[in-house]
């Protein structure tokens, strides 16, 4: 689905990523953990495509296309969401609205007609059900006065929304309290299908508790320096990063 | 280089698609303003003497002014010996006579293309039109429909031959020629504009609309409209104005009057989409324009709802004076400046009768490297007791090349009243438009979808099929405006 192959990327002629490779698999759910700073969001924006990071080396293919040729929309077309860490309020503009322009542009770039306001709506009270989003906030605008566990929640549900085959969720579990983190991770998991893959960014155990993914990944100074099975999550939860940085003489 | 002004060029045209010219035998005076000028004018519509001596009065008033630069303006200086003022687009026939006079296909085809149909049947529904192209007005349609309410609309130039007494009363009543600068040289050369009169107790059934529309070259349009809305009656009315593309700036100078008695309401919306000129600051209408209602009546009630994206230059300041006791005024704005545009607009509400409350709210939407600036005015006389205002002023930009400012001043002399004054700026971020991207939005959509957001209580204020129109118009007006 994915392949990543020697990425380098810069923020302010800063470089972050220092030659990531990473292959993820249809089906197949990939957790990257890691201390601050040591790059995770950067390469879920350089993957969904942000303006203000620089790409100096390497490639992204994704299904046999290009993925760094593409506009982030583009992108978003093809299959890509990112679940943002810190998602935007957009005042004035509701979300049925802005739902509707980003499923329809998606279906304009497939050759689809527009949903009928109808079958949109019915759309909405479907999905909103999988994250438990109550009907209030979908009729505000774009996460204004959302809680930060609302926030999250709405990112999930506009996950479901859209259908993404590859989904980047930048620390979602960051400021969720007990329940609403289950809430999100079983949202996340009943979209789950064979089809689609995932890149889980996260600093706890907790979250990949009920996401279980494949593999783990760890970033440190811009390079994946060590992948393995679900295991390595337990042991960097008991253990921390040093024991990896010394095992790889950082 | 070549390929960017190619581009450059496409999007100033794709945007503003009202730009073609109509090729119709017109019938253009000479340029220059003079007495003989205004003579002339008025002898051509065949006018009576008490109008001539007023034309007369306004023109020898205006000579001895000097034109105002008190906006937050750059205004090109006007020649106004380089500008006709009368331009006859019917010189093949015989102008408007309501519905049975015969229309160039070419006049018929141009409002058709502007979205206009002057043919009853194919009109929006529930909606009658008075077109005015260049100096005069072209058709009204569904005159003999509201008359039989007593409901007269048509051109003012009609109005001033079957109706003289009605016009002789209330024309410069609201706003005399003395008013200002402009005021008073549209009062010396005014073509034409609408009529309306509502009487007693009747609620005109359909919206009443009038098109302005500049065509001729060299020309200024010099637009008069004046409404009368009796006691106990209603009427909604609604304004829109294209021009062509032109390398040269052209002078639109209107005035607006509007009568509102005991009980009566009068909503009056405008659609402002002047030719703004090009990318570069080239060409474009300047819109100087007075328009100002008069509640006389007790429990007198008017709204002015404006969305402005056109003009190079936008300076004006719909007003209500509100002397009936208890009446109540509202100013909706949206004014979007793109490129090199500039706005000075905003509101005045005079408050002098006991009870009286009056709502501002004003959006300003500035993109591209353009400047847009609200003014308005509270002012409580002495005998308003018990006035009240609110006004929110908000300002949204649009990168960072462009400017927003607000001039808010209060005048109060009633220690009863209440003023109460908001004002906030926002930009558009980066953030908020590379998440609508991540979620498929293009940028330009994205920018509808926020500036609409922000527009609606606005937008919401216009009569429905207008308010699609002007949602789709502030989206184009912003194109390539961001990126």
């Amino acid at each position: 689905m994915l392949q990543i192959n020697n990425l380098h990327a810069t923020i302010n002629g800063k470089e972050i990523l220092k030659g990531i490779n990473l292959t993820v698999k249809d089906g197949e759910v990939h957790a990257i953990m890691g201390l601050n700073g040591a790059g995770k969001s950067t390469l879920s924006n350089v993957i969904v495509g942000h303006p203000a990071y620089e790409v100096t080396e390497g490639e992204i293919i994704f299904n046999g296309k290009d993925l760094l040729k593409m506009s982030p929309e583009e992108r978003a077309h093809e299959g890509i969401f990112l679940s943002f860490q810190q998602p935007v309020e957009i005042p004035g503009v509701s979300m049925v609205n802005f739902m509707r322009a980003a499923l329809n542009a998606k279906r304009q770039y497939k050759g689809e007609e527009p949903l009928s306001a109808g079958d949109f709506l019915k759309l909405m009270r479907e999905k909103r059900k999988i994250v438990e989003l109550d009907s209030r906030l979908t009729s505000r605008s774009v996460n204004e006065g959302f809680s930060g566990g609302e926030k999250k929640r709405n990112e999930i549900f506009q996950m479901a929304m859209l259908e993404p085959t590859f989904s980047i969720l930048d620390e979602t579990d960051s400021g969720l309290d007990v329940d609403a983190l289950r809430i999100v991770a079983e949202g996340f998991n009943k979209l789950r299908t064979p089809q689609t893959s995932a890149l889980v960014i996260t600093h706890y155990q907790r979250l990949l508790d009920y996401l279980k993914p494949d593999i783990i990944h760890v970033l440190i100074g811009g390079m994946i320096v060590k992948t393995a099975g679900p295991e390595l999550a337990l042991e960097i939860e008991n253990r921390g990063f040093d024991w990896i940085k010394e095992e790889v003489g950082l | 280089m070549e390929e960017k002004n190619v581009f450059v060029r496409e999007v100033a045209e794709k945007k503003y698609q009202y730009g073609f010219t109509t090729d119709v035998q017109t019938e253009v005076i000479d340029k220059g303003l003079s007495e003989d000028v205004v003579r002339l004018i008025s002898e051509k519509k065949g006018e009576p003497q008490w109008l001539l001596e007023f034309r007369l009065k306004a023109f020898r008033y205006w000579q001895t002014l000097e034109a105002p630069t008190w906006g937050h303006l750059k205004m090109p200086e006007i020649d106004y010996q380089d500008i006709s003022y009368y331009a006859n687009p019917t010189a093949g026939n015989s102008g408007n006579s309501g519905n049975s006079g015969e229309i160039d296909p070419e006049l018929m085809k141009t409002f058709d293309k502007l979205g206009i149909p002057l043919e009853e049947r194919l009109a929006l529904s529930g909606t009658a039109v008075d077109a005015v192209m260049d100096s005069v007005s072209v058709k009204t349609t569904f005159r003999e429909k509201l008359k039989e309410k007593g409901i007269i609309f048509c051109s003012i130039s009609e109005a001033v031959k079957e109706h003289p007494e009605l016009v002789r009363e209330y024309l410069g009543s609201v706003v005399p020629y003395k008013d200002n600068f402009f005021a008073a040289l549209n009062s010396a050369v005014f073509s034409d504009g609408s009529f309306v009169y509502i009487p007693k107790g009747v609620r005109c059934p359909m919206e009443l609309s009038t098109y302005f529309r500049i065509n001729a070259r060299g020309t200024g349009q010099f637009e008069r409209t004046l409404i009368v809305c009796d006691d106990d009656a209603y009427v909604s009315y609604l304004e829109g104005c294209t021009a062509p593309m032109r390398d040269e700036n052209q002078l639109h100078a209107a005035i607006v009057e509007i009568v509102v008695k005991e009980n009566a309401e009068v909503k009056y919306s405008t659609v402002q989409n002047w030719y703004p000129g090009d990318a570069e600051g080239k060409g474009g209408v300047l819109n100087l324009v007075t328009k100002r209602g008069h509640l006389r009546g007790r429990n007198s009630r008017l709204s002015w709802t404006q969305v402005e994206t056109g003009s190079a230059i936008t300076w004006k300041y719909p007003s209500c004076v509100l002397s009936g006791e208890g009446s109540q005024a509202e100013f909706y704005s949206v004014a979007v400046t793109n490129n090199y545009q500039q706005a000075d607009t905003g509101t005045k509400m005079i408050h002098i009768g006991k009870n009286t409350k009056s709502t501002i709210i004003s959006k300003g939407i500035s993109a591209g490297k353009s400047q847009n600036a609200y003014r308005g005015l509270v002012k409580v006389a002495k005998t308003a007791d018990n006035a009240r205002n609110y006004s929110s002023c908000d300002s949204l930009l649009l990168g960072s090349k462009c400017g927003a400012h607000t001039f808010p001043y209060m005048d109060v002399h009633n220690n009863t009243a209440v003023v109460e004054h908001e004002a906030t700026t926002s930009k558009i971020s980066e953030d908020q438009l590379f998440y609508c991207n991540q979620r498929g939005i293009n940028t330009e959509e994205a920018v509808s979808l926020i500036v609409n957001g922000y527009a609606k209580e606005v937008i919401n204020k216009l009569p429905m099929e207008f308010a699609v129109e002007a949602q789709k118009l502030l989206g184009v007006s912003l194109e390539g405006s961001v990126g």
